[in-house]
């Protein structure tokens, strides 16, 4: 069965890397939803979080050949895992006068925060995992989305807690 | 070598000092290497300027994609890392091909290639290329020297990471200012590969459930790759084989790997593998994948393969378990310490049932071709190749028809015998990969069986021959076409020979313009004579076999057919 998968992937922080990773998926025709890339609190290793969609064996296939490439360190599935997921992302709401106060409490509703407020649009910043923020991109989409710039997901799993059944 | 380098008064506490080129030699030297292949350029200068007065071997190709098969079936007939170096730009892109080969057949190469100064790169420089780029998805892994500090431990790192777990070739980019830039000598540092092991023995648990099933089967086979004879393990296999009384099947890269002439081989299997072997394969009830990976020209349709079969897999490479076909009893590890573990826990079992049906399949369709044919049949070729060597030569091939023929007719009986290009199918493997495996076997015959079209493709690298004294020997099956594309257009494109027609040249002239010996084979009668005297020779010599033009292999499964539905079987039994 065709599902999201979220790959955490431990990686040297190295030049090419990313490449390598990249030029992996592309060469095997795997499909990466996202891709996040940053420093951990070690500067020397790097996370990168993939989201994949596919069946059990295709992503069985993704992590051992990730697992495969030298400067992959460390590759976990999260599937079935009990994780906190989070996309940030910056949107840009047209903001009529008359519909102003409407769209400030929709922003109040789901915990984003202005930060930017020009005479026509303003820009909010929300975080959550990624079913709430189609939620609001859909809420806002009556107003007028002029832009929308996301991270993609990241993923870390809660602490002493293994799986979630 | 110790002029090159900046020696200090001992007396002042100067750190010892080298350029990073000395520094690459040293390391190499240190690592073991004593031969090398490659081909000069401008940027890799430093590095030549220190290989001048060096005991290293040197074997200059003629162009960097036969340095690259050199490298390759000198690692090959070895075990040992091959080494190749070229220059940037058209030097590196000109090893793509080998290091393509190399990835897909795990053979451990390490090749270096200079770049352009660092400042300049990415500026479009003169013989700039971006090689690691480039060659990413041909290398196993690859790496570009930015501290020059670094260059000895990414050297032997690259050593290591081309020669353990699967093996496969490493890239090494060097940018000319990093074999120039003086290097302070420290001791050696360590490799660091976090993330960077393999698993080498069994799961034990798994090997002993591996057993029960062995135990347990009435209609066993073993498929056996080319990871066994990488892994040193044919005693071991031998051992095991015997010890629970296995059939054993081999892929095109696993030939070698088991006696050929013992009664338990099935000879090759696949698309143009031997019927028995195929019949076995779809008859058993457990199949013992062994450093074997399920290439679809070994598997056929995937929806009907091995049928009945549970199938056990034995393999270093975690990412080949369940890649193509699901795998009940997987084992991740080394070939050679599983068999091992296997050979103790397994009992034997007569098994008489199987092994006489095996036996009437044997004899039902043996590999055969028509002997009474008065033109020259390529089979009869290499059968009579095959009977003047005493079986023993060293066979290297190019690709197509004439490889799946020497696959078929020259039985192998020792790992490292046969070279073969299978993963990629690389045309034009066959001289380069002679020369390297005669530089590695010196005093030792080495023969490249070769198609005409093959052959054409790298026919250059006779002068490498003729200048090192490599007296390589070439049997041309020549038949003036792209043998297996003709054989494709003639079943699968109503004989509409699109282009598949080539006008070759006089190879028997062309060797001797090369300083080699030429012969040319016109009459079926004379094939023994001409085979003699090309055995008799101590120089490079081609041998230009004009053969029946229109052979064909058989049997054939054809693509997206299952094992069992081969053609050409009716052609045997007309024959018998």
């Amino acid at each position: 069965m065709e599902q999201k998968h979220i790959i955490s992937t431990l990686v040297q922080n190295k030049p090419g890397v990313l490449a390598h990773v990249a030029g992996m998926f592309a060469a095997r025709a795997f499909n990466i939803d996202s891709l996040t890339v940053g420093r951990t609190e070690d500067p020397s290793m790097s996370r990168m979080t993939i989201v994949v969609i596919g069946d059990d064996r295709v992503v069985e296939q993704v992590r051992k050949q990730l697992a495969k490439i030298i400067s992959v360190v460390k590759v976990q599935d999260f599937t079935g895992q009990d994780i906190v997921i989070r996309d940030l992302m910056l949107i840009s709401v047209a903001t009529p006068p008359e519909k102003r106060s409407e769209i400030l409490a929709l922003i109040e509703m789901f915990r984003g925060k202005v930060v930017d407020i020009g005479p026509k649009f303003v820009m909010v910043e929300i975080a959550g995992p990624e079913n709430k923020i189609e939620a609001f991109i859909n809420s806002c989409r009556p107003y007028g989305v002029k832009n929308v710039v996301r991270t993609g997901t990241v993923a870390m799993a809660r602490y002493g807690r293994k799986r979630a059944d | 070598m110790s002029d090159n380098t900046i020696s200090t008064d001992p007396q002042s506490s100067e750190p010892i000092r080298k350029p990073g080129s000395q520094i690459i030699l040293d390391t190499l030297i240190e690592l073991g290497v004593d031969t090398m292949f490659g081909y000069l350029g401008g940027v890799i200068l430093p590095f030549f300027d220190k290989l001048y007065d060096s005991p290293i071997r040197f074997i200059n190709p003629r162009h960097e994609q036969g340095g690259t098969h050199m490298a390759d079936a000198y690692a090959r007939v070895t075990g040992k890392v091959g080494v190749m170096v070229a220059t940037s730009g058209p030097g590196a892109t000109n090893l793509t091909t080998g290091l393509a080969t190399a990835m897909m057949d795990s053979v451990p190469i390490v090749a270096m290639t200079g770049q352009v100064r660092t400042e300049l790169i990415g500026n479009d420089a003169f013989q700039e290329a971006d090689t690691t780029g480039i060659t990413r998805p041909v290398t196993k892994h690859n790496v570009i020297v930015k501290d020059p500090s670094e260059m000895g431990r990414i050297i032997r790192e690259a050593f290591h990471i081309a020669s353990t777990g699967r093996p496969g070739p490493v890239l090494i980019d060097i940018p000319v200012d990093m074999q120039v830039a003086q290097v302070e000598v420290t001791s050696p540092e360590k490799i660091k590969l976090p993330g960077y092991a393999s698993r080498t023995r069994g799961h034990s648990r798994q090997i002993s459930t591996a057993a029960a099933a062995i135990n347990e089967s009435e209609r066993p086979v073993l498929y056996v790759g080319g990871g066994v004879i990488i892994a040193n393990a044919s005693e071991e296999l031998r051992k095991f084989a015997q010890k629970a009384h296995l059939p054993v099947t081999m892929t095109l890269l696993g030939l070698g790997s088991y006696d050929q002439t013992r009664a338990e081989s099935l000879d090759m299997l696949g698309m143009h593998g031997a019927a028995y072997a195929n019949y076995a394969v779809q008859e058993c009830d457990l199949l013992i994948a062994l450093g074997a990976r399920f290439d679809d020209r070994v598997t056929g349709k995937l929806k009907t393969f091995a049928p009945h079969a549970k199938i056990i897999h034995i393999d270093i490479d975690p990412a080949s378990i369940s890649k193509n076909v699901h795998v009940d009893i997987p084992v991740v590890g080394d070939a050679k310490t599983i068999l091992s573990e296997l050979t103790k826990q397994v009992e034997h079992r007569e098994r008489k049932k199987w092994f006489s049906r095996i036996a009437e399949w044997k004899s039902k369709y043996p590999l055969r071709y028509d002997t009474a044919a008065t033109t020259i049949k390529p089979q009869h070729v290499i059968e009579e190749i095959y009977r003047r060597t005493k079986g023993d030569a060293t066979i290297v091939t190019g690709v197509g028809q004439h490889q799946m023929w020497t696959a078929q007719f020259y039985k192998f009986n020792r790992p490292r015998q046969f070279v073969s290009s299978g993963g990629l199918g690389t045309m034009g493997f066959g001289l380069p990969a002679a020369i390297g495996a005669q530089v590695a076997l010196p005093g030792e015959l080495v023969i490249d069986i070769d198609g005409d079209s093959s052959f054409n493709m790298t026919l250059g690298e006779l002068a490498t021959a003729v200048q090192y004294e490599l007296p390589v020997k070439v049997c041309i099956l020549n038949n003036g076409y792209m043998g297996m594309v003709r054989q494709w257009q003639e079943l699968f494109y109503g004989k509409r020979y699109s282009c598949s027609w080539l006008k070759n040249p006089d190879y028997a002239t062309v060797a001797r313009a090369f300083g080699a010996v030429g012969i040319t084979v016109e009459k079926k009668e004379d094939v023994a004579a001409a085979i003699d005297k090309m055995l008799g020779e101590n120089k490079p010599c081609v041998v230009d076999f004009r053969i029946d033009r229109e052979e064909n292999v058989w049997p054939m499964v054809a693509a997206g057919k299952s094992l069992d539905e081969m053609d050409g079987l009716d052609i045997f039994e007309s024959m018998a």
